[in-house]
């Protein structure tokens, strides 16, 4: 939970200051976050909206939840409808990530700033944040101290996020919201049309709003001044396993692998491979990773990519099929357990994966016919996720099974 | 499952299976041979390709017939 003390030391952003993290002791109160930042844009009128969601579009903001959706195509395919919602994602499932927190800890204002514009844009009264519950306290005082202020005219309301690991994908936030129940629905209809009480509904990631609260402050140029031309901006990333101080970083996107960890601390050990963008990400082997670029481009052709902003360093000598395994048992056990391929696939791959790990007798053509029997073929794309995560590691750690027991 | 265009125009119809609803009574893969297929849990692979017009009245009956109407015929991809 301490990030902002990794960013205290400064010159993560090659050139640019930290932008969502506040760089005191945080969370940040209303006042010292007015003060660093200076009043949102309130009010907005309609063309005035239209001019805003424009703006984010040059910015060339994305969602920061993992998926990367353009958010101004986003804003104005909601803002198209009736009457529309907003919901403030602040559930983070994912359980190696902390950035969401972390941002909520540190600068909770600077998100409901973003989950009050969104609402503005929309045409939404009403947004509802849902914090992962080690941040509720912080999200409710920090709407109670703008609810005393008067603040906005958007009603903030703040839910405790549901637990799990597809808690986190967008349906799946709002069902939890509306029935209780933490898990994905089926498209169509998309929630943009449908979603919450059958409202048109923005679901966003708490950091992906928070940007947007400093793009309507700044301005599209100024956000492009930090990250690469086709993907500008920063974005926060949680760097976890062998490195000296891992933590929650912000750093320019395109920023090398390889420095991002050194502004980690460091490696700890030397590195076997990294796992990108999440539990279901991309297992990679860290010295074909080090120099590339922590973006899309830059890790497209590795079959990696950001993802949630993750990354999790492996040292030399630690196995990486059994990590994988432990991460696939996991992930069978996450199932919304609604899908068929995913609720009974899951469970038999990640047997076959712990048999390889163990250096048992495999049947790696079952495997295989298992993988391709699962991807893609549920409601989400928790399957989807979870046989990626196993394809890479075949790849990447595959000469491992018989090495080790 | 991909990378077949399908012959058809991008108007054509494919199968298409909701997972949340449907619980494996694989009666679409019986009703169907040849366009749906089942997994080794009973639950049905569809082939991602538009449904010849040939067999267009037999699709529309199976998505009728499925018991938790969790199939369906969509147009494009």
């Amino acid at each position: 939970m301490t990030g902002s003390g990794l960013l205290a030391g400064g010159g993560l952003l090659a050139g640019t200051r930290p932008r969502l993290l506040y760089p005191g002791a945080g969370p940040a109160r209303l006042a010292e976050h007015t003060a660093r930042y200076g009043p949102l844009p309130r009010g907005l009128r309609r063309p005035q909206r239209e001019t805003l969601i424009a703006e984010v579009g040059r910015a060339g903001l994305t969602g920061r939840g993992g998926a990367g959706f353009p958010t101004a195509r986003k804003l104005a395919a909601v803002a198209a409808g009736h009457a529309p919602v907003v919901v403030a994602n602040g559930t983070e499932g994912e359980p190696a990530s902390a950035k969401d927190r972390v941002l909520m800890a540190s600068s909770p204002h600077l998100v409901l700033d973003g989950a009050v514009l969104a609402a503005e844009l929309t045409g939404a009264r009403e947004a509802v944040i849902v914090a992962h519950r080690d941040v509720r306290e912080i999200m409710d005082e920090a709407a109670a101290e703008r609810a005393r202020a008067g603040l906005d005219r958007v009603r903030l309301v703040v839910r405790t996020a549901a637990e799990g690991f597809v808690a986190g994908q967008a349906s799946a936030v709002v069902r939890w919201i509306q029935r209780g129940v933490p898990a994905p629905t089926a498209t169509p209809p998309r929630l943009a049309q449908r979603g919450l009480h059958g409202a048109p509904t923005l679901v966003q990631n708490v950091e992906t709003l928070a940007h947007l609260a400093l793009i309507a402050r700044y301005g599209a140029a100024w956000f492009r001044s930090a990250g690469t031309p086709a993907e500008p901006g920063t974005m926060l990333v949680t760097v976890t396993g062998a490195v000296r101080e891992p933590g929650v970083l912000e750093i320019g996107i395109g920023t090398s692998v390889g420095q991002v960890l050194e502004q980690a601390g460091g490696s700890s050990a030397p590195l076997r491979a990294l796992l990108l963008g999440g539990y279901f990400g991309t297992w990679v082997d860290a010295a074909a990773a080090l120099g590339r670029p922590f973006s899309s481009a830059g890790l497209a052709d590795l079959d990696a990519g950001p993802g949630a902003g993750l990354i999790a360093a492996l040292p030399a000598g630690a196995r990486g099929l059994r990590e994988t395994a432990r991460l696939a048992r996991y992930l069978a056990g996450e199932s919304a357990g609604q899908c068929g391929p995913c609720r009974f696939g899951l469970p038999a791959i990640a047997g076959e994966v712990e048999r390889l790990a163990a250096g048992q007798d495999t049947d790696t053509g079952l495997l295989r016919r298992w993988l391709g029997q699962v991807d893609g073929r549920g409601g989400c794309a928790h399957p989807d996720g979870a046989i990626r995560l196993i394809r890479s590691a075949l790849r990447t750690f595959g000469a491992e099974p018989g090495t080790h027991r | 499952m991909s990378g077949r265009s399908g012959h058809g125009t991008a108007a054509g119809l494919r199968l298409r299976v909701d997972f949340i609803a449907c619980d494996g009574r694989g009666v679409c893969a019986a009703a169907l041979p040849g366009l749906i297929s089942l997994d080794d849990w009973g639950f049905p692979v569809v082939r991602d390709e538009v449904v010849p017009g040939r067999r267009l009245a037999d699709a529309q009956a199976t998505v009728r017939a499925c018991p938790k109407l969790a199939l369906r015929l969509e147009r494009g991809r």
